[in-house]
């Protein structure tokens, strides 16, 4: 019934029945993905399939493309050559109003949540409904119960972003990228700088939020053991390729050494200790020679 | 070895020019996409109006301030010139022709660049290091239509409001130094300033001025803060680089806009 009156007015009907089954048609394919930065290239070659109703990862380091392919996903980059799919559209052929309708029934959860400073954590999460629909305040109001409530922070609702802890700014801003149920959520380092309780809080929502919505889910994440208990498949990214991709178990058991050193958080191996540099006698004889 | 320095130096110099070049051109393009974008802050006209409370409203205490002491310095000033020719009775017309013309929408849009450009530029780019923005447009919201054209419009539509206060609270003031402290006679003061200021030559020219101030000053705050970098240096880079590039750019429209309005009055 909400999902049909967030529906009305100005927010179009999806072309396709809500997904609340699994369906062997990808929602989100990425074919040979090129993108290159400043001649630099970024990410090279990648192929990459997120089902729907499946919450799936891309792990990597830092920098290595995580969150490139993350906004090349959603519409933010655009990229050099290959074909970025969601949803049967290509991202590449969309103009703006085609990018800004398919994002509509995206959800994004940024690293440090990107709450609006300025207003409260109702209004926040309130902001889309506000923004895409005609729906008057009193059936915003229950919405916006309702979304929080199922973050656990119904009581936040008159806070402020400056008043919240790290753990529930990012509870919020998951609040406020559910807000119209969407049909693909995407979660940028949603564990990064959590504790305890609230990492496991947030990946039992992420988890529990998917199955509710029906929805897709991307988590990219280099926290390891949080999300191999929630996900149902892997992609690990290491400099722009993806070097391997399999179940969460098959990642655990896998014999490739990056993945090896990655899962078992293992100090030297493909990835080394050292940044590259030159020899290290040579660099101290330089310093010892340029000193005298 | 010369010829290399010189090449160098004269590519560096280039690199610059180039790059200067391609900013002011993408200046354009965003000042062209917020026109565009602006029926979002024209239509939900509340949004604007927020806007005009943060970046007017509360300029207001320095503007009326600043004003009322340049008026009480003009008096002091304006009154021990005239006298030695024997008119200080022209006080009124020195003081309101210099607010109005001159000192009104100028210093008022220099104190409106500090005040409210560099506050502009600041929550842009803040807004922008903190991924505000980003998550903006991941809702399909534009944020140049929902955060930069209201306070684009806001800074415009508040600059000639400011200007106009500076001018009215400097001539209070030059009534208050040269009439009530040193003496001039208040019905000479008034009435030949009445019968010398020209409602089209030097107020209407006046709010033309502060007009064109407002548009400047607004586009470079808030430019400058979409296009920081998203960084602490970034974001306080961009914020000093609003009030100097603003300043100066006051200055030089003033010029041009004086040149072409009182040429030969």
């Amino acid at each position: 019934m909400i999902w049909l009156a967030i529906q009305s007015d100005r927010m179009p009907l999806p072309n396709h029945p809500r997904p609340r089954f699994v369906s062997s048609e990808p929602l989100v394919k990425l074919t040979d993905v090129n993108f290159t930065y400043d001649r630099r290239p970024v990410l090279q070659g990648i192929n990459m399939e997120i089902h729907r109703g499946k919450v799936v990862a891309i792990m990597g380091l830092s920098g290595c493309g995580k969150t490139t392919t993350l906004r090349l996903i959603g519409g933010q980059l655009k990229a050099t050559s290959g074909e970025v799919k969601v949803a049967g559209q290509v991202i590449n052929d969309l103009d703006n109003d085609g990018l800004y309708q398919l994002r509509r029934r995206m959800g994004m959860l940024f690293q440090f949540g990107a709450l609006f400073t300025d207003m409260s954590v109702y209004d926040n999460v309130a902001f889309q409904m506000r923004e895409h629909t005609d729906l008057p305040e009193d059936l915003i109001h229950d919405m916006v119960m309702m979304k929080l409530h199922a973050v656990g922070l119904r009581g936040a609702h008159h806070l402020m972003p400056s008043e919240l802890s790290g753990g529930m700014a990012r509870r919020v801003a998951l609040a406020r990228a559910i807000a119209l149920d969407p049909l693909l959520i995407m979660y940028d380092e949603p564990f990064a700088g959590l504790d305890p309780i609230s990492l496991s809080i947030i990946g039992e929502l992420i988890r529990t939020l998917n199955h509710a919505l029906g929805c897709s889910s991307i988590v990219v994440t280099h926290d390891i053991q949080e999300s191999l208990k929630i996900v149902d498949y892997v992609y690990f990214v290491s400099e722009g390729k993806i070097v391997a991709e399999g179940t969460p178990d098959d990642i655990k058991h896998s014999k490739e050494p990056y993945v090896h050193q990655f899962v078992w958080g293992e100090p030297d191996g493909p990835v080394s200790f050292h940044y590259p540099a030159r020899p290290y006698g040579e660099e101290i004889y330089r310093e010892t020679a340029r000193a005298r | 070895m010369q010829d290399n320095y010189l090449s160098g130096g004269l590519r560096g110099l280039g690199r610059r020019v180039t790059s200067r070049i391609w900013r002011l051109g993408f200046a354009s393009r965003f000042l062209l996409a917020i026109l565009l974008y602006s029926g979002t802050a024209l239509r939900r006209f509340g949004l604007t109006i927020r806007e005009i409370y943060f970046t007017g409203v509360l300029s207001l205490v320095i503007i009326l301030v600043s004003g009322l002491f340049v008026g009480m310095v003009l008096g002091l000033q304006g009154y021990d010139t005239l006298q030695r020719y024997g008119s200080s009775e022209a006080l009124g017309i020195l003081v309101a022709l210099s607010l109005v013309r001159e000192l009104g929408p100028v210093v008022a849009a220099l104190l409106f660049a500090s005040r409210a450009g560099s506050a502009i530029t600041a929550e842009i780019g803040l807004m922008k290091a903190t991924e505000q923005l980003s998550a903006m447009e991941m809702m399909a919201i534009s944020p140049i239509a929902r955060v930069v054209a209201p306070r684009f419009w806001a800074g415009v539509i508040s600059m000639p409001i400011l200007a106009a206060l500076f001018s009215a609270l400097g001539i209070f003031g030059g009534y208050l130094v040269g009439v009530q402290l040193i003496g001039v006679d208040e019905g000479s003061f008034w009435s030949q300033m009445q019968a010398s200021v020209d409602f089209r030559e030097d107020i209407l020219n006046g709010v033309i001025k502060s007009f064109v101030f407002g548009l400047i000053v607004s586009w470079i705050a808030v430019f400058e803060g979409y296009d920081c970098e998203p960084t602490a240096e970034g974001v306080s880079g961009a914020t000093t680089r609003t009030v100097v590039t603003s300043s100066l750019a006051i200055l030089a429209a003033d010029f041009i806009l004086t040149a072409f309005m009182f040429r030969g009055v």
